[in-house]
């Protein structure tokens, strides 16, 4: 029996998170990609062209639009007869819907899976990371999500699966969507980024963070910042790398003006290069970078801004 | 409208938590235990719902050891009305605590359960979903505002790359974010009224449900240590750095 992986797109495209996911599942079975919504022929295409995808599912309806996780369980749930696997990248439309069906099918959910050990046997961090868990499953059915960062995606182009229609049933959808409010912004998604440079309660100010734009422009980054950042009210809740946010590993992380909470740390210490920037030499975010400068963030930013212009 | 407020008892946020050397789990004997953040920010929603006349009672449930209770009063300190506790020594996953929950709400008929979109020990971010799956009701996760209106709900999501609206009818569950509210701190005379407030007690039996864990844990180690790199004295050492030795830039 072949493994279902609910993608994330966005109409078009297929989400970076989501590729992580299709390597995952390629290590339990054959993957059949599923796209749902509202109009996603485009996504579909996109789908069918990633490497290690065997079948790609198109369910297209109204009642799939938002995504809401009523229908899109239901939708998984008439789907899981064919499937040892049912899996999705743990994103926010993976941690609402997969949950939900895992329980109407009766069987437990495991979450943010980082290790793959057998097909019942799987590795999760608990605690924020600060210990990893093995788990098996006594169910011949297993639901997951699956943490992004610890399985490299497949190239978004190789492959050439065929796409079928699903028979989209009656999806009731109690809920309805009323507004969405994304933050507009022109870099690349945190957990997609290949630079990420995130600043924490030490920025002191909101405009402070255009400072991080500034380095994050040369980059081509996406920003973040620490839970305390957010809380001081800098940045939105969105920005936020770590333990109750978003998990990030990135090729490069700058923490700047973070002190390295624990919850912080078990948002990016998978990151490969991680670089510090902090005034207080005992930061302990000092103990997980490989580049360390202490230095007041407010003259370094521009300097570092300044440098990677000069030096490009 | 009543109000079921689902409360866990974890290790304290503060607490830096240590891997058992038998690789069963993490210490927790003599360890210091408070609610689950994410629940308290549930409650804070209820009582102030309640607050503003749009909830009549609200009931904080928890589930596992007896010490539990203590979990309870605290929600009972914040605001809530009473408590119900299912005492169980069964090490409780999620599927098993949505069907303990499902059967309290049946009993309860709440209009509304509010609980934290996870908890901090097993991280799992599941038992909403699960609950509100097994109910059928609709559920709005990782709500950063919670409006009443007309009957229903009008809950504000944080999603991936910023927020999104639902309007849900009741019943339903809602999992709480970390923006929905800050915490009161509860008042010396609200602790000591808590003491007086009910706290019914409960089993699985008692509730129809078989508590046993779905998923065998089979290790609990520590993660790969990081090693700290080094220090560099200037931004241009830094750039080079970067540039030359770790080629990321």
């Amino acid at each position: 029996m072949a493994v279902l992986v609910l993608l994330d797109h966005d109409g078009t495209a297929i989400k970076q998170p989501a590729r992580s996911a299709v390597a995952a599942a390629g290590r339990l079975g054959e993957v059949h990609a599923l796209v749902a919504g509202e109009g996603v022929a485009g996504a579909a295409a996109a789908a069918a062209k990633l490497e290690g995808v065997a079948r790609v599912l198109v369910a297209d309806a109204p009642a799939l639009a938002h995504l809401l996780a009523e229908p899109a369980a239901a939708l998984l749930v008439s789907l899981a007869p064919g499937y040892t696997h049912l899996l999705a990248a743990a994103s926010a439309d993976g941690k609402n819907i997969m949950p939900r069906v895992a329980a109407l099918l009766d069987v437990p959910f495991i979450a943010e899976v980082a290790g793959i050990v057998d097909a019942a046997t799987f590795v999760r961090p608990i605690y924020a990371g600060n210990a990893l868990a093995t788990v098996r499953s006594a169910d011949a059915r297993c639901v997951l999500t699956v943490r992004a960062a610890s399985f490299d995606p497949v190239p978004a182009e190789g492959g050439a699966a065929p796409i079928e229609a699903v028979a989209v049933g009656e999806l009731a959808s109690p809920g309805r969507f009323v507004s969405a409010q994304l933050s507009e912004s022109v870099r690349p998604e945190l957990t997609a980024a290949r630079v990420v440079v995130s600043g924490g309660r030490g920025m002191a100010s909101a405009e402070a963070f255009r400072l991080l734009d500034a380095v994050a422009d040369r980059l081509g980054a996406a920003v973040g910042a620490s839970r305390a950042a957010v809380d001081a009210g800098f940045v939105p809740n969105d920005y936020q790398v770590g333990q109750t946010g978003k998990i990030v590993a990135p090729e490069l992380y700058i923490a700047v003006g973070i002190s390295g909470a624990i919850q912080h740390l078990a948002g990016m210490k998978d990151s490969k290069v991680i670089v510090a920037i902090n005034k207080d030499e005992e930061a302990p975010i000092f103990q997980v970078a490989d580049y360390g400068l202490v230095a007041d963030l407010f003259k370094a930013l521009p300097e570092l801004a300044a440098e990677l212009e000069r030096s490009e | 409208m009543k109000i079921v407020v689902p409360v866990k008892r974890v290790v304290d946020y503060n607490v830096k938590v240590r891997v058992k050397t038998d690789a069963t789990g993490v210490e927790t004997a003599g360890v210091k235990m408070s609610m689950n953040p994410f629940d308290e920010i549930a409650v804070e929603e209820a009582v102030r719902l309640k607050e503003r006349g749009a909830a009549a009672e609200v009931v904080a449930v928890s589930l596992g050891v007896a010490a539990c209770a203590e979990t309870i009063r605290t929600a009972l300190a914040l605001g809530a009305d009473r408590g119900i506790l299912v005492e169980t020594q069964v090490e409780l996953q999620p599927l098993a605590v949505a069907k303990l929950l499902r059967a309290v709400v049946e009993r309860e008929q709440p209009g509304l359960v509010i609980m934290g979109k996870q908890a901090i020990d097993d991280d799992m971010g599941a038992t909403g979903q699960m609950l509100a799956a097994l109910l059928g009701w609709p559920q709005a996760t990782f709500a950063s505002k919670l409006v009443i209106e007309d009957g229903g709900l009008v809950v504000t999501r944080e999603v991936d790359g910023g927020m999104e609206t639902l309007a849900l009818p009741m019943p339903a569950v809602v999992t709480a974010d970390l923006r929905l509210n800050e915490p009161r701190y509860a008042s010396l005379p609200n602790i000591m009224r808590a003491r007086k407030k009910p706290i019914a007690t409960l089993t699985p039996a008692e509730l129809g449900v078989d508590p046993a864990p779905g998923l065998a844990v089979l290790t609990v180690v520590e993660p790969p240590r990081r090693q700290a790199g080094r220090k560099v004295e200037t931004v241009a050492e830094l750039v080079a750095k970067l540039r030359n030795e770790a080629k990321v830039i």
